[in-house]
C-alpha cells in the first residue's frame, strides 16, 4: 500500500496524473489513496516531486 | 449557487475563466467551482509567457507584470552561458494577479465563479450533466447542459466522463520551484539551465520577478524520478548557485509534456488546459495554449446552447479549431521533446561551443535547434516549421 507523509505532500496532483487505475483522489485539502484498487505500481512514489509517497508492502 | 446552468466549468485557473469569460459573453448561464480557497493560490507555475500569447486574449494590466524580458541566457553544463536577444518581448507574470484578474473580467460578463468548489463525482442523465461536489464543506450538487473540465493536470472530471487523460512517466515533468530573493538577476533576461545533473531531462529556471528575486525552479522528466525528487535536485541547484538566498515560496507541481488528448470532446463535455495536455511539450510553457483553448471552448459551448444540441459532434467544432491550429504545432513539439530528453550533457556542451563568440543579436532560436538537431536531421523540418512559421 502507499502512505502519504501529509507533511511532505504539496497537494499538487502529479501522482493523480500519472496514476493508471485511478485510485488516487487530490480534495481541497487532501490526498486519499484508495487501497483496494491501488496496483502498487509505484508511478506515483517516482513522480511525486517533493517525494512524499512512499510504498510499503502490506502483509498477505 | 443556482441548481442549473448552461455551462458549468470545474476549474478557476487561465483556462476556465477564459472559457467562462467568452462563453458569457454570448448570453450563456456560466459557473465555475474552484477547489481551492482561492483563484490563482497557490502559483504552480514559472509564469512566463510571450507578449503575444498574452494579447491575444486579454489587454495587459500592468499590476500583473512582474518582469519584462528581452533575452535570454543558456547555461551549459560547464557554465558557459550563451545570451540571445529574443525577436519578441515576454513577461514574467504575478500569477495571482493575473488569475484574479481574468476571474474578474469572466465575473462582469455575468459568469458566477466559487471557490472551495471540489467536484467529485459526474454522472450524465439524458441530455444534461450532474455534477456532485461539496462547496465549503457541504455536499451539493448542480445541472448542466455543458461541464468544461478545466481542472489542471490532475484531471478527474475528464477522466471520470472517460476521456483518457493519464500520462505516461515519460509525458509528465515533476517540478519544485522557489521564488528566491537576495539574489543577482539580470531583470530582464531568462534563464535556462542545461544539465542532467541538475535536471534530467528538463531544464532549470530562473525567471526574475524583480531586481533581487527570481522564480528558480525545475522540472525533470518523469522517466528519470525515482531516486531524487525534484525538490532534492532543485536544492542542490540553489545550493550551488545561489547559496545565500532567502526563500519567498517552495512548490511542487507536474507539467504535462505530452501529445494532447485524443477526445477534447464527448457528449455534454469539453476538456481545455493542462487538463487536456495543451501544453507546449519542449518548454512547458501552458497559459496562452490554456487561453486559447478555453476561447475556443467556451465559445463552441455558448453556440450549442443556443442550438441546445450538446452531442460530442456539436461539440467536436472545437477539437476541429484546436487541431487545425495550435494542435498542429504542438504535435511537431511534442517529436522535438522526445529527442530532447535524450540530450546528454556533452550534446548541450557542442552546442554552447558552436555558438561561442557570437553577439546576442547574432544567436537566434533557429540557429540553437538547428546546431542541436544535427544530429537528428529529420526534425530540422520541425524547428523550421515551429520557430520560423514556415
Amino acid at each position: 500500500m502507499i502512505i502519504v507523509n501529509e507533511k511532505m505532500c504539496d497537494l499538487c496532483g502529479t501522482c493523480v496524473a500519472v496514476c493508471p487505475v485511478d485510485c488516487i483522489e487530490l480534495t481541497e485539502f487532501d490526498l486519499i489513496i484508495n487501497d483496494e484498487t491501488c496496483i502498487n505500481c509505484d508511478a506515483c512514489v517516482k513522480i511525486c516531486p517533493f517525494a512524499a509517497l512512499t510504498s510499503e508492502i502490506s502483509e498477505v | 449557487m443556482k441548481k442549473h446552468y448552461n455551462i458549468a466549468i470545474v476549474g478557476g485557473g487561465p483556462a476556465g475563466t477564459t472559457a467562462a469569460r467568452f462563453a458569457t459573453s454570448q448570453g450563456a448561464s456560466v459557473v465555475v467551482l474552484e477547489k481551492d480557497r482561492e483563484i490563482g493560490v497557490p502559483v504552480r507555475c514559472a509564469e512566463g509567457i510571450s507578449e503575444e500569447g498574452l494579447t491575444k486574449f486579454v489587454d495587459i494590466d500592468p499590476k500583473w507584470i512582474a518582469a519584462k524580458i528581452t533575452d535570454f541566457g543558456f547555461v551549459s553544463p560547464s557554465g558557459k552561458m550563451i545570451v540571445f536577444h529574443s525577436p519578441s518581448i515576454g513577461y514574467i507574470l504575478h500569477r495571482r494577479l493575473f488569475d484574479h484578474s481574468l476571474a474578474e473580467l469572466a465575473s462582469d460578463m455575468g459568469a458566477e465563479i466559487y471557490t472551495k468548489a471540489y467536484v467529485h463525482g459526474i454522472k450524465r442523465n439524458g441530455t444534461k450533466t450532474t455534477l456532485y461536489l461539496r462547496h465549503i464543506g457541504v455536499e451539493t450538487e448542480i445541472e448542466a447542459d455543458i461541464v468544461i473540465a478545466a481542472d489542471g493536470v490532475e484531471s478527474r472530471i475528464a477522466h471520470l466522463a472517460g476521456i483518457k487523460t493519464k500520462l505516461l512517466l515519460k509525458d509528465i515533468e515533476p517540478c519544485a520551484q522557489m521564488q528566491l530573493a537576495n539574489i543577482e538577476v539580470n531583470p530582464n533576461r531568462g534563464d535556462f539551465y542545461l544539465s542532467n545533473n541538475w535536471a534530467p531531462g528538463g531544464y532549470v529556471w530562473a525567471f526574475p520577478k524583480g531586481e533581487h528575486t527570481a522564480n528558480v525552479g525545475l522540472g525533470i522528466n518523469g522517466r528519470y524520478a525515482g531516486n531524487k525528487s525534484a525538490l532534492e535536485y532543485l536544492k542542490d541547484f540553489v545550493a550551488e548557485k545561489f547559496p545565500s538566498a532567502s526563500v519567498l515560496t517552495t512548490t511542487a507541481g507536474g507539467v504535462p509534456v505530452a501529445k494532447v488528448v485524443d477526445d477534447l470532446v464527448v457528449d455534454g463535455l469539453m476538456v481545455i488546459g493542462d487538463a487536456a495536455h495543451q501544453v507546449n511539450p519542449l518548454t512547458g510553457g501552458g497559459i496562452s495554449t490554456a487561453m486559447a483553448a478555453g476561447k475556443m471552448a467556451g465559445l463552441v459551448a455558448a453556440a450549442a446552447v443556443n442550438d441546445q444540441d450538446f452531442s460530442a459532434k456539436r461539440l467536436s467544432d472545437y477539437q476541429k479549431q484546436w487541431d487545425k491550429t495550435i494542435g498542429k504545432d504542438i504535435k511537431r513539439l511534442y517529436r522535438l521533446k522526445e529527442w530532447a530528453i535524450n540530450l546528454t550533457d556533452s550534446d548541450y556542451e557542442d552546442i554552447a561551443q558552436s555558438l561561442d563568440g557570437l553577439s546576442p543579436e547574432e544567436v537566434t532560436l533557429i540557429k540553437i535547434f538547428k546546431q542541436a538537431v544535427k544530429k537528428k536531421p529529420s526534425l530540422v523540418i520541425d524547428v523550421l516549421k515551429v520557430f520560423a512559421g514556415f
